[in-house]
């Protein structure tokens, strides 16, 4: 089971922030509103951790199906700002199987590309039969 | 500051609906070209979609505001979506349900106290069965975050 290229975005720009926060529902002034952001000591509005998470959720499930997924879990490890570009990507854990269903477990990592890990990522997957 | 009071706090159930132009939407922004997400008529959810219960949970529906987290200390610390088989299509209604699970405390590494809040959502579809669960974990520490987003 190969897993295929990074899922590659960026530069991140404001606008991809806000259509995440308009899709998400979640309108944290950190995320837009650059003097909230900076009020706070941070350099330009934060990128959303769960927006990372989206695009690693977008890599696996490209890769092994949309509805097959029955785990998702991460870890947000760094901040993200607009300009940094994100490589989302991973790997087979363990591949088994559960009352006769084939399953595997992957590993996932968001890393910017100054090498920092963002986010990391668990997913379970049942394996799809091809059609 | 986090209240450990809040332990157990059980929010009133709250109906979602699950439509297709916010799931077309939700992939667009999370970078997705997946004709699963974009071209079906009911489109599987993308596997942080309901993430978007900040939609539908309001007022007595959403027990975090019992946490008290502070707003300038606090973190999304890690997520968790679990599916009890496929993950749900448009067109289906969900009745979610969240709960304070765990109030937790450890040291951090670099001194002070990390707070640890978790708020587990369950979602049934029409017949009442529990068809996916989402936890999430929020940290508090004990001085204000240069670090974690």
């Amino acid at each position: 089971m190969t897993a295929p290229a990074p899922l590659v975005v960026g530069p991140l720009t404001r606008t991809d922030l806000v259509r995440y926060q308009g899709a998400s529902g979640d309108f944290n002034p950190i995320h837009h509103d650059e003097p909230f952001a900076r009020a706070a000591g941070l350099p330009a509005p934060l990128s959303l951790g769960m927006l990372q998470a989206g695009f690693l959720a977008t890599w696996a499930t490209d890769w092994l199906g949309a509805a097959a997924v029955r785990r998702f879990r991460v870890r947000f490890a760094a901040p993200v700002f607009p300009g940094d570009t994100v490589s989302c990507a991973g790997r087979v854990l363990k591949e088994y199987t559960v009352d006769g269903e084939s399953m595997v477990d992957v590993e996932l990592v968001c890393h910017k590309h100054d090498g920092e890990v963002a986010v990391r990522g668990w997913a379970t997957f049942i394996v799809e039969v091809p059609s | 500051m986090v209240d450990p009071a809040a332990l157990g706090a059980t929010g009133e159930p709250f109906v979602m609906d699950l439509e297709a132009g916010k799931v077309r939407e939700f992939a667009r922004a999370t970078g997705s070209a997946n004709p699963a997400y974009l071209d079906e008529p009911a489109p599987t959810i993308p596997a942080t979609f309901l993430t978007t219960a900040f939609f539908w949970q309001h007022g007595d529906a959403d027990p975090w505001p019992a946490v008290r987290m502070d707003q300038a200390r606090g973190l999304h610390a890690e997520q968790e979506f679990v599916f009890h088989g496929p993950p749900p299509r448009a067109g289906q209604r969900l009745t979610g349900r969240s709960r304070i699970a765990a109030i937790t405390e450890k040291p951090g590494r670099r001194g002070g106290t990390l707070t640890f809040a978790v708020m587990v959502t369950e979602f049934r579809d029409e017949a009442g069965r529990l068809v996916a669960e989402a936890t999430l974990t929020g940290v508090e520490t004990s001085r204000p975050p240069v670090e974690e987003s």
